[in-house]
């Protein structure tokens, strides 16, 4: 319960700060919501790490959907990912979710006595 | 608290961020700030436009007067309905920034020579180099100048501040999650527009179009030919010269008579001396061109004139041209316009019709200075010491210190190249330039007064004060005037003044004066029933009172155009659509016979028949599915190889090109043409052998070609159209067009055609247009690109002048703004 509790709470407040502060802000929602919802560091990290990746995942599909695909396809060329749309997706989700894993994990052991 | 782990994930969390908020060295650049660049909610999926997205809004914004309405039709051509011209001259700021800012910065900037602060100084310093080229011939100086001019003329300064407040409204309404995709991939932030701006993207066409000459190159030409040999490889004036105003007859004046100077013989004309210039300058493409057109009620089926223009310049995404329809009370004008200016260039509005093609004319020139020591404080001119002034160029560089041009600035100009700028020329010489485009001229104002434009007097009273590049101003109303005037300020040369390098120490080289405008010839409604114009001289060589010199005059395109519009009757817009995406290749109908006259055929392989039976069976028209096309070019590439190349082994120094009408001119009338001798063999090879040898050098690299499947035209030719930082997933490469240089369809491998318009002067104006882009410049939306398929197949968009009522009656729009003061 208290893992989903925490991927949810993430993916939550990984939209809301982004939308007023810096790209990594979420960095720092991430910590505190491990902080909060304490769990075992590897719990945390993978809770981290889900919250963002199914944030970003989703939200990139949505708009590449949308999008047709147009814009991914040529930055899947100059990146490159041989022009992969769906690796685009990945990679973005997987870098934020890296950030995101190692800060809650922080926060994890900031409280583990 | 477990001190240890705590400390190592804090470290590798910080370390994440950090180095994903940082550009990372890749290939010859850098990377994006990937964290950013991937994020969806900051990055580059903001910029995935959906397919769908509706263009609509409801802006409340400082900067405008009154209300305004803007219609975003299926081709998303925005019509602007503004109660007033400051609104409408804002909102036109607005729609240009919104769909093409990055765009808009990154041409100005270029312009200003600061392409380092964005990408820093580039592999081998190749941004530094390009920016060092553009502060040294002037083009800041050039365009403060005419900032002054524009901003002293009260009506100028008010369109154009109006523009630049309605470019910073927009600016000023983005975020980091909203600026161009651009902005994201090179890692750098929109900056506020200025007049300075406009009046620099002004310059850059300028540059583009009245940049182009062959001083140096021509210097050098004399050090390995004599005079006579000069003469027959660069001739001035051309036998088949259609010129654009044939009789000129209504010329007064026989000049102002400014004489060659006295001791030219000796000191200018030297066929022996050499200017050592390392390396070739920027140049803007030879190819840079243009046809328009204009043909009176007499000869259309409506009984009205049909004007057609279409500028031939670097096809590129985003295209240079924004289509639009801007109405006030005072005016109501559809065409193309250029993001960075506010007007409709290009276009027509309820009474007439406009257009331009490059006047060609050579108005740059080079100065040999000789200094007093390196200090560079004074320089010889007219028997004494002359101080020079200083102009202080600093070039930011990303990531490194700034570079700073010291330029001397002489009675001629800026010293271009110096013992400071080496990379260019050998130490020890110093060239100052005299460019037209540095002189204070208000261009804008032109194209302002011809959106206003109602009858002929108007035309000729919006183009009488324009200045530089010098264009063929072409005309027609609905009154039934068609017109067309070559204009601008040209400098009233002696014959072959400023083709060569000159003498700086001598005022008596100087310019001496401009052409005046009333020598400056229009033509007004010919008995012919047309008026056109495709580069070519603009007046008979031979009878004009002044050189008319210039090293890109045209002559095919205007030959096949004269030739079609004398025997053309009850013309109609198709017709003329068929012209204007002509592949008639005239080069080749008069290359032909004097190809086959001289080919010794019974010397001929088996294979090379194969190939002379595709050239023998060609119908002349270079269609991207035929291979005759691909024959003929490369034969004639190989032709002018074979002739002139152990000539032009003289010397490793650049020498100007030879110009396929000065080719194919003496292959018609000598026989005994001096060049088709190799001087590096014991006899005298003829016209037989060079066209006999050049035929047969071609087949082996026809085989390959036909090997690879690319000897039809469109694949062997190879076309793109690049984006502007020609990164390759941005642009569209390989496609499959006919056409060519010399003719109609000027569209080579990265020019052409770059704006085709069609307009029809009936009461309901019949106008038709298109050009090889789409409107919006984000490459995540699916109207970056979105005419190039239907530009290709030749075809051609319906030009909607609507009324506000009409507008809001359509089903099909894509959206609507409205603006409001607030």
């Amino acid at each position: 319960m208290k893992f989903f509790v925490a991927l949810l709470l993430t993916a939550l407040l990984g939209y809301a700060a982004p939308l007023y502060l810096p790209w990594w802000s979420f960095a720092v929602t991430s910590l505190i919501v491990a902080l909060v919802v304490h769990q075992k560091p590897w719990k945390a990290f993978v809770s981290g790490f889900l919250g963002l990746f199914f944030l970003w995942a989703v939200y990139a599909f949505i708009l590449d959907n949308a999008n047709d695909h147009i814009l991914s396809q040529k930055v899947a060329q100059i990146l490159p990912l041989g022009g992969s749309y769906i690796l685009l997706i990945l990679i973005s989700a997987l870098i934020g979710a890296l950030v995101s894993g190692f800060a809650a994990l922080t926060g994890s052991y900031a409280r583990k006595k | 608290m477990r001190i240890v782990p705590f400390i190592l994930s804090a470290a590798v969390t910080t370390g994440l961020v950090i180095v994903l908020n940082m550009q990372l060295p890749a290939g010859d650049g850098n990377t994006p700030r990937l964290g950013y660049f991937l994020s969806p909610q900051k990055g580059f999926w903001q910029n995935a436009e959906a397919t769908n997205e509706p263009f609509n809004g409801d802006l409340k914004l400082n900067g405008l007067q009154g209300n305004a309405e803007v219609y975003f039709d299926e081709r998303l051509v925005p019509h602007v309905f503004a109660e007033n011209e400051n609104d409408a001259f804002f909102i036109q700021g607005y729609l240009h920034a919104r769909f093409r800012l990055w765009q808009m910065e990154f041409q100005t900037q270029a312009a200003a020579g600061r392409l380092s602060e964005i990408f820093g100084a580039g592999k081998d310093s190749n941004f530094l180099h390009i920016d060092k080229f553009f502060r040294r011939l002037g083009m800041v100086y050039a365009a403060e100048n005419s900032l002054k001019e524009a901003e002293a003329d009260p009506r100028t300064k008010a369109v154009c501040d109006a523009y630049t407040a309605g470019v910073n409204a927009y600016i000023n309404s983005l975020d980091e999650a909203h600026y161009p995709f651009e902005f994201k991939l090179l890692d750098y932030k929109p900056e506020p527009w200025t007049n300075m701006k406009t009046a620099l993207f002004l310059k850059y066409m300028s540059f583009d179009l009245a940049g182009y000459e062959e001083d140096f190159e021509r210097t050098n030409a004399k050090s390995v030919f004599t005079k006579e040999q000069f003469e027959k490889l660069f001739p001035y004036g051309m036998d088949s010269l259609k010129p654009i105003i044939p009789d000129i007859t209504a010329l007064e004046n026989k000049g102002l008579g400014f004489p060659m100077p006295a001791n030219a013989d000796s000191v200018y004309f030297n066929y022996k001396d050499s200017v050592d210039v390392a390396e070739k300058p920027i140049k803007p493409n030879k190819s840079d061109g243009s046809n328009n057109w204009a043909v009176s009620g007499s000869k259309t089926a409506s009984g009205r004139p049909i004007l057609c223009n279409d500028p031939h310049l670097a096809l590129n995404l985003p295209s240079l041209w924004y289509e639009m329809q801007i109405s006030t009370p005072g005016f109501n004008a559809y065409g193309a316009t250029f993001p960075g200016s506010p007007g409709v260039i290009i276009g027509f509005n309820d009474n007439c019709a406009f257009g331009f093609t490059n006047a060609e004319r050579d108005v740059r020139d080079y100065y040999a200075i000789k200094f007093k020591d390196s200090t560079m404080q004074q320089y010889w001119f007219d028997h004494d010491w002359k101080n020079a002034s200083f102009r202080d160029e600093v070039i930011k560089i990303r990531g490194a210190a700034d570079d700073t041009e010291h330029i001397a600035m002489t009675v001629f100009g800026p010293v271009m190249y110096d013992k400071n700028y080496p990379d260019k020329l050998n130490s020890g010489k110093a060239y100052a330039c005299r460019w037209k485009a540095h002189d204070a001229s208000n261009e804008l104002l032109t194209f302002i007064k011809l959106d206003y434009a109602k009858n002929f007097n108007d035309y000729t009273n919006a183009i009488a004060t324009y200045q530089c590049p010098g264009q063929n101003m072409i005309f027609a109303s609905k009154a039934g005037d068609i017109a067309i005037k070559p204009q601008g300020q040209f400098p009233a040369k002696w014959r072959r003044q400023g083709d060569f390098v000159m003498p700086g120490d001598d005022s008596s080289y100087m310019w001496q004066g401009m052409v005046p405008d009333s020598e400056n010839i229009i033509m007004h409604n010919p008995q012919r029933g047309f008026v056109s114009s495709a580069n070519q001289y603009p007046y008979d060589t031979k009878t004009y009172p002044y050189y008319l010199g210039g090293s890109t005059f045209e002559l095919f395109r205007s030959y096949t155009i004269n030739r079609n519009l004398d025997s053309m009757k009850n013309i109609t817009a198709d017709d003329m659509q068929r012209l204007q995406t002509s592949n008639y290749n005239i080069l080749a109908e008069m290359a032909k016979p004097v190809f086959m006259k001289y080919l010794r055929q019974n010397e001929l392989s088996g294979n090379a028949k194969k190939y002379l039976d595709i050239f023998t069976g060609w119908d002349l028209e270079n269609n991207a599915d035929e291979n005759g096309p691909t024959v003929f070019t490369l034969w004639w590439d190989s032709l002018k190889t074979t002739m002139y190349g152990d000539e032009f082994a003289q010397t490793k120094l650049p020498l100007p090109d030879i110009d396929e009408s000065t080719v194919i001119e003496s292959l018609l009338k000598d026989s005994d043409y001096e060049f088709a001798d190799d001087i590096n063999t014991p006899q005298r090879e003829t016209l037989y052998d060079v066209i006999t040898s050049s035929f047969e050098k071609i087949v082996p690299v026809l085989q390959k070609n036909e090997k690879e499947n690319n000897l039809a035209w469109g694949k062997f030719k190879d076309s793109d159209i690049r984006h502007l930082l020609k990164i390759p997933a941005l642009c569209r490469l390989h496609v499959d067009a006919g056409g060519g240089d010399h003719i109609i369809n000027a569209y080579e491998k990265h020019t052409g055609p770059s704006w085709r318009m069609i307009v029809e002067l009936t009461d309901e104006t019949n106008a038709y247009g298109i050009y090889p882009g789409g409107q919006s410049g984000n490459p995540g939306s699916k109207y970056y690109d979105s005419f190039i398929n239907d530009y290709l197949a030749g075809k051609y968009y319906k030009l909607r002048i609507m009324k506000k009522d009409d507008m809001q009656k359509q089903t099909s729009l894509l959206g609507k703004i409205t603006f409001t003061k607030s």
